[in-house]
Order: structure tokens, then C-alpha cells, then sequence
């Protein structure tokens, strides 16, 4: 501890050099302030480095190769296209199609998560036996790999599966699920969700833990009923929680729905016609199978834009201040 | 406490950095003995990488001086390997691909025309069969195989005699097929297929049976002779092709897509009593089910006979020079030499690419080889200027005709114009 | 009265059920013979180890998985110490700079990671990182999902606890230690789950910048057993994954109880 003392002491004897004058609290203040300056700016010194190395600069590389005619095989210089790439990809039909679907699996699919994550974390928050068996019985889809689950999950929704025979012995008729380019994308959202509940479940404990216990006693001596509770205690109070899972569980699904596409879609890019591809999927396509590095990355600043408009609204419609 | 944590964090960071040093010092030191050092890429398939390093063994012995460093990965994500490296200015020297995807990679100007004093045109014409011709482009050969591979027909005998069939007569034309599969299927009460006479799977081998296999074998043609023009529809042969493909899981009722999640394991588990597949499908089927009860036969014709043949194909690329380009050179010769195509079609169960090597007694009459074999001959691989884009094109076709009741003809012909509209992107430049 | 009592039980066991069903069969199929896993049956016919004895066999298997406890290990303690002083600063300082700071290190988010990859590489080629550990997991030391995470929860600390410490005369180090990460451990607990489990399973970065076989990390290894041109050996993916998740449940196990921990510290202020 002693080596953060002595810059400290200096200023002290500096300060009290120059300014005998001034009061004893100005003098704490303002030694207060350079300290808390110090400390904000070396803590921060590495990790900035780290973003614009690691993250950014690469970021504006891609950028700049959207503006680029580039064969990702081919070392010829990238001639400039200007916005040539943007012209292309909106004259896309499949692209415009992956962005459609994208909506769809971010709206039906975080909706989904968030709903079902609340509602078993507040069940979890509810009982007091068993808690955590419970806790890991609900946290195991999402550690599990999502290659050998996808192919389970075909097992199960085949023509001949145990759903069909389930549904067949009730009377309904057997459904293609993914065979269908109606059904496919709802069935592999409802896979995603089946997989991210526990990602939820866990945000959500976090952030019911953090609600003060007395809160819901100063409740309860008010007489409030369990409602009054849940939407006047909780709710507020679970608010960071909530906007950090909307907007997390936005990005993460567009970036996972990846995996999930690959491994469940009946050709394994995204069919039947298309009806289950997602942007993410789609830019992969382009990058390293038509070797369409240009395309890509024009899609990719697309995409960036496209989640970063998604984030500020849903940060200026779910952060609420509320009066306790 | 936060010593503690400031400790544990400096060791983190001086342990990695030390790596980064140590994995420095290794490549430079690499570079430095008088050996030339060939890269040879290829994706990664048990049975041809073992024999590879095997091979490589004693090419390396035969040639001192010469070291051949062969690196695998996955067949999924093999291209993007090469793609990741290219723009770092690495990769290998000589890389193994599929035929389909040589065109692309010519375009780019990744490989290098193979040397022609070591593979003069003449012999590699006499010599081989005429399928290779598929990588050849701007009248240069860009690549040589060491084998080719064909698609028959696969059978479950136990399933033919349940049927009443006789399991030594295996349909020879489309109507004997149609009829087969037909008398093979089994559907229980709520019109589920609970067998299926014939699997049907376009992502697998599907759309290379309907290009190579039955298109061809109505006389039809896809590809014009000079590449560029899509004339699949200028006959009405192709349509007819088309049409017969999709009666198996729409009006024959004998397939549907996804059953038993593919064709292999439909076939596998005898859900699925005939399959069409390549010969490198033997291996899996011996390991997989040493039990299974099947034949092979090549496959059915309509007015003549034809296959769809692919290959996996060895180039040089763009940036080896010298004696670099000298030892690749060699490398290519020992791979295609009469030895090495035999020794790789007992550990591969891939087919020798030079007609003199594979038309030999011991191969043609061979059980399984043998209808392999018979299919060389008249087998021919589509040539592809973009094999993934052309493999979805047919499976939107075919799913646009089955799941949304698209008329055949309608749909195949937006098939044969957006098919014209990849080959015109890809002779324009 | 008791059925209120006893209806979360009765719902979070039928969710349980649906949770399990697909992870169940998953390693009865590790359980099958080669054939038997086409066999539709739950409980495997004639269960046997066979698999996981030809994977651990399978020479490097065990390095593979070592690799990927030193990758896992040593992005999340990065992680965690960097994401939550970085949350700290951001949520609890106002200094020149602090948005900006955090928009960008939010916008880290929103390119796939797909896309970095070239850029990546070509930097990994020319420091010489590719093929070594520190190749494998440079992308991963920081992120900018445990930021904004530490964030949301830093913010939760009342200014005034933080400020009594300034004027005991703590120094802002220990103030961080001492009282704002006790404050969060929840947080970090989870933080801690969520980075192991996101490096452990990590995928395409590690296949492309390792080479040597001797590097791999697990799931790398794991996915040559599915080449998808001829043979996908799905009883050895169904073992390898089942594998695999047995680290994640136990790191789970040991970090859960550390979720609740909070309860306690929080209820002290």
C-alpha cells in the first residue's frame, strides 16, 4: 500500500506550500480529485490499449474493406469501389430476406429468453429446497455443446421423431418442422430459447440478489399483495438487469443464432429457401464461401449499424428512473 | 488483498508474454537449416491422412532435401482456413481440393499452372481420364488427382428379398427404378414413410445425380461445350431429368427429405432400401455397419449410361518459385504415380485416376470396386464456377416445386437462369 | 395454501423435464454402440464406455482438454479482474472521455466475430502468435459483454458508501477492493461462469490460428471427428460433448453458490 501513499504526500506537502490559505476541505478536495484522476487513467490505460489493438482497429479494417472490390483468395491490390458493394447488397434478395429473419429471431427469441428467464429465476427465488439442484438442471442446455444438441433435436423433430408420434397419437397430423420454410425458423428460435434460458436465469439471480431484503419488508409492513411487490420492488429494481439481458441477449443471439443455423438448418446454410438465414450466417456465406471479402464486410457495417440503433432504443425505452 | 491481485495479474502477463517470445524464436530458427520445407495441405479424413504421412516417409527418403510438412483440418471449414491465410501472405505449397471449387480459386489467382515439362498435355490427356479436364482452364491444367470417384447405386439386399425382389438383379433403367423404389417403400396409416424405397437427400449427392447422372443420361446436356452458357434448357431433356428426380418424394411417394436425418443413415439403419452414393462411402459402411447386407450397382440409365464423377485434386500455389516450385514439382509426380494410385485405393477406397491403373482385372471385376470401376468410363464432373452457390440453386428448385407447390417447369427454369447468371459473373472478369 | 406452496416445485419440475430430455439423450448415445445410436431407444441396449475409451485413448485427448482449462483459465481471470475495474471506473467516475470510452468498448459487440478473424491473423502472422496459447486466447482477454455487465451492477452501489470510504482516507484501490467488488459478486460470480464457458467452447478463432495438433483446444480436437464429406462418427461427438460439459457443470456448481453469497454482504451496507 505504501507506494500509492507517496505521490499522495507530495502533493500534500506541494499543495500546502502554495495555497496556505485556502481551507483545509478545499485542500482535501482537491488532492481527492487528482488521486480519483490517477487512478481512472492508469487503470484504464490497459484495457484501452487492448480495445483499439484487439477490437477497434480491426473493426475499421473491416469497415474499409466494404468499400473494397476484394477476392479474399487473391493478393492483388483491392481496387476502391465506393459504395458499389452497399448498391449490391440492397438489390439482394437473399440479403434483405436474412435481415427480415434476423427481426424475427430477435424479437420472438429475446422476448422468449427474457420471459422465461424471469419467470424461473423468480421461481428459483421462491423455494428454498432443492435451489440448486434446480439451478443446474437449468443451467446445463447452455453449457452443452451446441453441435451434438442440434443433431438430438433433428432426431427429435424428424418425420418419424418422438414429437410426431406424440402429436400423430393425439390426432394432429405429423408436421415437417424443419422441412417446412413456414416452420423451421420458429423451431430452431424455440431451440435457441430452450439454450439461453439458464444464460438468463443466472443474469436474473444476480440481480434479484442484489435486491435489499428489507425493501420487501418495508413492503410488507405497508401491506402491499405479491403483485404490488413484484411490480413496485422488483421490477424497478431488477431494471439494470433487465436492459443489460435485453440488449445483451439481442447481440449474443444474432451472433449464436450462427451455430445454431448451421447445425439445425435442414441444408446447413440456412434453407429450406432461405427461410431460417440470418445476417450473421449470411456474411459468413460471403466472406469464406464465395471468397466475397468486399460484400462481407459491407454487410458486416450494415449489421453494426443495424444493432447499434437496436441497442440505443432499447437502452432509451428500458432504462426508466424510478422512485423507490 | 489487492497486492495479491496485482501479483497473480503480473504473472499472467509475463507468462504470456513469454510465450509470444519463446513461439517467436522457434520460427525464425525454423528457417534456417538447408532443407527445402514443402507445406502440403489437406482436409482431414482418417484413412488419407494416415497413407499421406506414410507416403510422405518415403518420398522424403527418396529425395534428401526435401521435407513435406502436411497439415489437416476439417472438411467444413477447410476452405476458410486457406482464405484466413491468404491475406498474411501464408498457406502451403501444395494444396489438395475439391475439383469443384478449382475454378474459384483459379479466378483468384491462388494456384499455378502445373509445369508442363513434367506434365506434358499429351500424356496427361492419354493418360488419365478425360474427367480431369474439369480443372483444366485457359488451356492449362491447374491441378492433378491421384483418384477419382464415382456415384452408383447402393442396395440393401435383406430389403429386396423382403419385397419379393431378386437381390442379384438391380434396376438398370429409370422405369425398373421407379418401380423398385416404389415396391420398397413402407408407410403406416397416418401416411408416414416408415421405409423409404429410394433415400433422397439433394444437399448430398441429390443434385450431383440430377447434373452428371440422369440429365446425361437423357441425352441432355448442362453446360454448353465452351463453359459459359447454361443450355440445360434447350433440350427438353433436361426438364424431363428434373421432373423424374422430384417424382421419388412428391408423386412416387417412395422419399422425403430428411428422413432419418440423411440418406446415409437412412441407409444405414435399413430405413432406406437403395441410396446413391460415391465409392468413398464403402469405408464408412464397413466401419459403421459391418453387418449391412448390401450390393452395388452402377447406376440405372434411360437412353444411355452416366455418372457424376468428383475428385479431390492437387495444385502448386501462385508464390512457389525455384527450387521450391522443383520439389513441389516432384512431390506431384510421386502422388500421381502408378504405385501410390493403387496403394490409395486399398486405404481410401477412392479410385486411380489413370485409366491403365484402374482398368486393371484385379479392380474391374473386384465386388465393390468393380461397378465403381465400370462407371469410370462414361462418368463425367460438371464443371463448377461456384459448387456451393450451384448446389443450392438445385435445392431451391427442388423445395420451391415440393414445399411450395411451384410448377416443375417454372421452377427449373429459374434454376437454369440463376445457375446462367453465376457463370456470366464468372466469365466477366 | 400448500398447492401455493407447492406449484413452483410442480412447475420447475416439468420444465426440468424438458430441459434434461435433449441432454439425456445425448449421453445415452454416448452410451451406444456405433450402430445402436441409430436405435431410438432412451436407455441404451447394451450400454457401453467403448467410446469414451476410444476417445481418451485418442492421442491427444487429454492435452486437448488441458489446453483448454489453461485458454478458459486464463481469459477469465483476465477477464474478470480488467471487465470489472473497467465497469467500476466507468459507472462510478465522471471523467473527460467516459462515454466515448464506453460506447466504443460497447460497439465491440456488434461485429461478428467471424469478421475479425482475417484482420486477426494477419496480426497474429506478423507477431509471430500463431500456433502458441497466447494466440488462442489474445482476442478473448477482455470483452465487452463483462464491461457493460460490471457496469449495470457498479452503478447499483450508493455513491455515499464509496465517498465515507474516501473520507476514512482509503485509498481508491482498496476502496475498489474492498468495497465496491464485495458489493458485486454476484456479478462476478456470473462474469465468471459466462467467460469460462464462452472460451472453453470457443470454436472457429482457436481452429484457425493453431496447427499443431499438440495446441488444440477440446472442441477444436472434437470437431475432426465429424469430416463432413464422408463420415460424421456421431457416437464420438455425442461422447466428446458430453465430456466436455462435465468442467462447465462443476465450474458452474462451485461459482453458483457465490450468486446468493450476495445476499449477505448486500444486507450489511
Amino acid at each position: 500500500m505504501e507506494q500509492f501513499k507517496s505521490p499522495q504526500n507530495q502533493n500534500n506537502k506541494t499543495n500546502l506550500a502554495k495555497k496556505k490559505k485556502t481551507s483545509l476541505l478545499h485542500k482535501f478536495r482537491g488532492n481527492l480529485k487528482y488521486q480519483k484522476y490517477l487512478f481512472v487513467y492508469t487503470c484504464l490505460l490497459l484495457p484501452i490499449i487492448f480495445y483499439l489493438g484487439i477490437r477497434i482497429l480491426p473493426t475499421l479494417f473491416t469497415f474499409n474493406v466494404g468499400f473494397r472490390d476484394w477476392n479474399l483468395l487473391s493478393t492483388d491490390i483491392q481496387p476502391f469501389v465506393g459504395i458499389e458493394n452497399y448498391v449490391t447488397l440492397f438489390q439482394d434478395e437473399i440479403f434483405i430476406k436474412s435481415i427480415f429473419n434476423t427481426l424475427i429471431y430477435i424479437i420472438l427469441g429475446v422476448s422468449g429468453q427474457l420471459l422465461f428467464g424471469i419467470i424461473v429465476a423468480l421461481l428459483l427465488h421462491k423455494i428454498n429446497r432443492f435451489v440448486g439442484f434446480f439451478r443446474v438442471i437449468y443451467f446445463i442446455p447452455y453449457v452443452t455443446s451446441i453441435v451434438a444438441i442440434s443433431w438430438v433435436f433433428q432426431w427429435i423433430l424428424m418425420g418419424n421423431g418422438i414429437i410426431n408420434d406424440v402429436l400423430v397419437n393425439l390426432g394432429f397430423p405429423a408436421q415437417p418442422f424443419l422441412n417446412s420454410p413456414d416452420q423451421a425458423i420458429y423451431v430452431i428460435i424455440a431451440a435457441m430459447i430452450w439454450q439461453s434460458i439458464g444464460f438468463q436465469m443466472v443474469l436474473f439471480l444476480a440481480g434479484l440478489e442484489n435486491i435489499p431484503e428489507m425493501l420487501y419488508e418495508a413492503a410488507d409492513i405497508d401491506g402491499a399483495t405479491g403483485w404490488q411487490k413484484f411490480w413496485h420492488v422488483t421490477v424497478p429494481l431488477l431494471n439494470p438487469t433487465i436492459v443489460f439481458s435485453a440488449v445483451i441477449g439481442t447481440i449474443t443471439f444474432i451472433q449464436v443464432s450462427f451455430t445454431q443455423v448451421i447445425n439445425m438448418s435442414m441444408d446447413g446454410s440456412g434453407g429450406p429457401l432461405n427461410s431460417t438465414l440470418s445476417v450473421v450466417v449470411y456474411i459468413y456465406q460471403l466472406a469464406f464461401k464465395q471468397f466475397d471479402m468486399g460484400l462481407a464486410s459491407a454487410a458486416t457495417v450494415i449489421l453494426f449499424l443495424f444493432i447499434l440503433a437496436l441497442t440505443i432504443f432499447q437502452m432509451k425505452v428500458l432504462t426508466k428512473k424510478f422512485d423507490y | 488483498m489487492f497486492k495479491r491481485w496485482q501479483l497473480a495479474l503480473l504473472v499472467i502477463l509475463l507468462s504470456i508474454v513469454m510465450a509470444a517470445c519463446s513461439s517467436d524464436d522457434e520460427s525464425s530458427a525454423n528457417q534456417e537449416d538447408g532443407d527445402i520445407t514443402l507445406e502440403y495441405w489437406q482436409y482431414s479424413f482418417d484413412s488419407k491422412v494416415s497413407l499421406m504421412d506414410e507416403l510422405i516417409a518415403e518420398f522424403e527418403e527418396a529425395n534428401p532435401g526435401i521435407k513435406v510438412k502436411q497439415t489437416n483440418f476439417p472438411y467444413d471449414q477447410y476452405n476458410e482456413q486457406v482464405a484466413a491465410q491468404v491475406p498474411a501472405g501464408r498457406g502451403p505449397d501444395v494444396i489438395n481440393l475439391f475439383y469443384g471449387w478449382v475454378p474459384t480459386y483459379v479466378d483468384a489467382g491462388y494456384l499455378q499452372p502445373l509445369p508442363q515439362d513434367a506434365f506434358p498435355h499429351e500424356d496427361i490427356e492419354s493418360e488419365f481420364f478425360p474427367l480431369v479436364e474439369a480443372t483444366k482452364m485457359d488451356g492449362e491444367y491447374w491441378t492433378i488427382p491421384t483418384a477419382v470417384r464415382t456415384l452408383a447405386l447402393f442396395y440393401n439386399k435383406d430389403l429386396f428379398e423382403e419385397a419379393g425382389l431378386d437381390p442379384n438383379s438391380p434396376p438398370e433403367t429409370w422405369e425398373e427404378l421407379e418401380d423398385y423404389a416404389v415396391q420398397l417403400t413402407k408407410a403406416d396409416g397416418n401416411g408416414r414413410l416408415e421405409q423409404s424405397g429410394m433415400a433422397w437427400e439433394p444437399a448430398q449427392q441429390g443434385h450431383h445425380w440430377l447434373r452428371d447422372g440422369l440429365t446425361l443420361q437423357a441425352s441432355g446436356q448442362v453446360l454448353s461445350e465452351d463453359r459459359k452458357e447454361v443450355v440445360w434448357a434447350n433440350d427438353p431433356a433436361g426438364l424431363e431429368a428434373f421432373k423424374y428426380w422430384l417424382s421419388f418424394p412428391s408423386e412416387l411417394g417412395t422419399s422425403e427429405q430428411g428422413f432419418y436425418t440423411d440418406d446415409v443413415t437412412a441407409f444405414v439403419t435399413e430405413k432406406a432400401a437403395m441410396n446413391i452414393d460415391g465409392s468413398f462411402r464403402v469405408g464408412t459402411l464397413q466401419n459403421d455397419a459391418p453387418d449391412l447386407n448390401y450390393a452395388i450397382a452402377p447406376l440405372p440409365g434411360k437412353d444411355g449410361l452416366s455418372t457424376n464423377a468428383s475428385f479431390w485434386t492437387n495444385g502448386i500455389t501462385a508464390r512457389v518459385e525455384g527450387e521450391k516450385l522443383e520439389a513441389a514439382t516432384k512431390f506431384l509426380e510421386f502422388l500421381t504415380s502408378d504405385d501410390v494410385m493403387e496403394r490409395w485405393l486399398d486405404a481410401t477406397g477412392e479410385l486411380p485416376a489413370k485409366e491403365s491403373v484402374a482398368m486393371q482385372d484385379k479392380y474391374v471385376n473386384d465386388e465393390i470396386y468393380g461397378p465403381f470401376i465400370e462407371s469410370l468410363p462414361f462418368a463425367n464432373a460438371h464443371f463448377f464456377v461456384d459448387e456451393t452457390r450451384e448446389r443450392d440453386l438445385v435445392i431451391d428448385a427442388a423445395n420451391r416445386v415440393l414445399m411450395e407447390g411451384q410448377d416443375p417447369e417454372e421452377a427449373f427454369n429459374q434454376l437454369v437462369e440463376a445457375t446462367q447468371k453465376l457463370y456470366d459473373e464468372y466469365w466477366e472478369e | 395454501m400448500r398447492f401455493r406452496r407447492l406449484l413452483p416445485y410442480l412447475l420447475l419440475i416439468i420444465g426440468s423435464v424438458i430441459m434434461l430430455f435433449p441432454f439425456i439423450w445425448m449421453v445415452s448415445t454416448s452410451l451406444k454402440a456405433p450402430l445402436d445410436i441409430f436405435n431410438l431407444s432412451i436407455i441404451p441396449e447394451n450400454p457401453t464406455l467403448a467410446n469414451y475409451i476410444k476417445i481418451l485413448e485418442e492421442s491427444m485427448f487429454i492435452k486437448w482438454f488441458m489446453n483448454s482449462i489453461i485458454v478458459a483459465l486464463i481469459t477469465t481471470i483476465s477477464v474478470l479482474f480488467f471487465d470489472t475495474l473497467v465497469g467500476y471506473i466507468i459507472a462510478k467516475f465522471s471523467f473527460v472521455g467516459r462515454t466515448v470510452i464506453f460506447i466504443l468498448i460497447l460497439s465491440t459487440l456488434m461485429v461478428p466475430t467471424e469478421m475479425l478473424i482475417i484482420p486477426w491473423y494477419m496480426m497474429s502472422s506478423e507477431f509471430g502468435w500463431t500456433d502458441t496459447y497466447w494466440g488462442v486466447l489474445f482476442p478473448g482477454l477482455m470483452t465487452g459483454f463483462g464491461v457493460f455487465l460490471m457496469r449495470q451492477f457498479m452503478e447499483q452501489i450508493p455513491d455515499d458508501l464509496l465517498n465515507a470510504a474516501r473520507v476514512d482516507g482509503m485509498n481508491e484501490y482498496a476502496i475498489f477492493f474492498k468495497i465496491a467488488v464485495p458489493q458485486v459478486w454476484p456479478a462476478i460470480s456470473a462474469l465468471g461462469i459466462f467467460t469460462f464457458l464462452s472460451n472453453w467452447n470457443a470454436f472457429l478463432w482457436p481452429l484457425i490460428v493453431i496447427e499443431s495438433p499438440s495446441l488444440r483446444t477440446l472442441p477444436v480436437g472434437l470437431s475432426f471427428f465429424s469430416s463432413g464429406e464422408a463420415e460424421s462418427q456421431w457416437h464420438l461427438i455425442m461422447t466428446g460433448a458430453t465430456i466436455s460439459v462435465i468442467p462447465l457443470i462443476l465450474v458452474f456448481i462451485l461459482l453458483q453458490r457465490h450468486i446468493i453469497k450476495g445476499i449477505t454482504l448486500t444486507g450489511m451496507k
